[in-house]
């Protein structure tokens, strides 16, 4: 029985730039070998510029983003305002997470995935300190790529999201389809 | 040791004969040229050690990984002998390489395909090039593609249970014979037939050749339909990707139709040819 971390594949990505961050995934699900749909984003919103990416199990991606978007409502609804608007909006910020609650402040980059080892590579290669948005969208984006085109679960396209103090940029990245 | 090589080097069916030391020895030195013999691990159960040692479905942190995970296929039709594969080679998830050569050039008109272990196929491939070779200056002709598979599929079978790990075909065109192809694995199977696809990737490929595949395909169509249930192949299995690499054999050898990159092979199949429709390719047409 192989692991639940690398069952359905995929990895993601992110990075902080000047006033700006950036955050990446792949579109592969897979069922071991059998790649099942090229079409499963791995990054979920929660407010304007609050972004989640998931990697690992996919039911469970689900459970927790659905958890998350509950919660999320929740906390508007009862405090009347989006979540930490203050914080996200001037204060460009990434961290990561374990599956058991561990948190990553970094200051660089986090990445997660089946795709680790290979994004740790690309990223401490590529990254530089006060990257401009166009800049931080090069960079994350020939990280992910070159990244997923060595790992077999991950791949088939990708998702990167540029976030600046008063606005979000979605791109699609047209990725190996092997 | 000695006994452990001397155990092995009979065939299986002997197995569980109980012979004496000189009868042993008498077995070991009477066998043929062909069968090789190896110095064995220094273990009670040389098979099962290698499985602990490399498999890593059931042990994920085992110390050798070996390269697995293809796709290979060949098929007869009225030109002669289309052999295609991929190109990829995996060791657990990641991918070791992107450029392999899974077709094997035993000789001018004599291929054979790489599925498995890597080291394992191109060893005995390599091995069985220099058989056919020796067959030939003792005979004074080409060997026919049917010895030459037997070759193989009676080495394998000498190791049987051992851990070889190889799923192979051979292709060829002789006057005798006309296009021939033999699947051989390290069960000991050899099987004749029209079409074979091997691998991990091997159902994806079947796929798309069973549907299309006709014995009076064109050379064009062929090597057209070849190419196509690789990039198909490659698509879905995780463990298929990098290159499509294409023969033709015909009754004057074989001939490369080239070695080519599968990304642009597959986007100018899905953007001309509107197929691949599962595949995002602009952010609006998401659904």
């Amino acid at each position: 029985m192989s692991s639940p971390f690398s069952i359905n594949g995929g990895a993601c990505v992110a990075m902080v730039g000047k006033d700006c961050v950036a955050i990446a995934c792949d579109l592969r699900l897979g069922l071991q070998a059998l790649t099942v749909s090229n079409n499963f984003p791995k990054i979920f919103q929660y407010g304007d510029n609050v972004f989640l990416g998931l990697t690992g199990l996919a039911t469970d991606l689900s459970t927790v983003s659905d958890l998350f978007r509950y919660k999320v409502n929740m906390y508007r609804l009862r405090e009347e305002r989006n979540i930490a608007p203050k914080t996200f909006a001037n204060l460009p910020f990434i961290c990561g997470f374990d599956s058991i609650g561990c948190i990553d402040f970094a200051a660089d980059f986090i990445v997660s995935g089946t795709a680790t080892d290979q994004l740790y590579g690309m990223c401490e290669s590529l990254w530089e300190p006060n990257l401009a948005p166009e800049d931080l969208f090069e960079t994350i984006s020939q990280a992910l790529m070159s990244a997923v085109d060595r790992d077999a679960l991950s791949g088939w396209g990708a998702y990167v999201y540029i976030i600046e103090k008063d606005k979000v940029t979605k791109r699609l990245l047209k990725g190996r389809q092997d | 040791m000695d006994t452990l090589v001397a155990r092995y080097s009979r065939p299986a069916y002997h197995e569980n004969e109980d012979f004496s030391e000189e009868e042993r020895q008498g077995l070991v030195d009477s066998v043929p040229s062909l069968s090789l013999k190896f110095a064995m691990p220094p273990v009670a159960h040389p098979s099962a050690w290698l499985r602990a040692a490399t498999d890593d479905r059931s042990n994920p942190s085992c110390p050798i990984k070996i390269a697995h995970g293809t796709t290979t296929l060949a098929f007869r039709f009225q030109g002669g002998i289309i052999v295609a594969t991929d190109s990829r080679a995996t060791a657990g998830n990641w991918i070791a390489s992107q450029t392999v050569k899974k077709v094997i050039e035993i000789n001018s008109d004599l291929l054979g395909t790489m599925a498995g272990g890597a080291a394992d196929c191109q060893y005995w491939l390599a091995w069985l090039g220099m058989q056919c070779r020796l067959h030939e200056l003792r005979h004074k002709r080409r060997i026919s593609v049917a010895a030459a598979s037997k070759i193989l599929a009676n080495l394998v079978y000498q190791y049987k249970g051992m851990g070889l790990s190889m799923g192979t075909m051979c292709a060829g065109v002789t006057k005798e014979e006309g296009p021939a192809l033999y699947y051989i694995d390290s069960d000991g199977t050899r099987l004749a037939g029209n079409l074979f696809c091997v691998g991990s990737g091997q159902t994806f490929a079947y796929g798309v050749l069973d549907a299309e595949y006709r014995y009076d395909l064109s050379v064009e169509d062929a090597l057209e339909l070849g190419s196509r249930s690789i990039l198909a192949a490659t698509h879905r299995d995780a463990y298929s990707g990098g290159f499509i690499n294409l023969y033709h054999v015909k009754e004057s050898g074989w001939e490369k139709h080239g070695f080519s990159d599968t990304n642009p092979i597959f986007w100018k199949t899905k953007l001309e040819k509107g197929e691949f429709s599962n595949v995002t390719s602009d952010l609006s047409e998401r659904v």
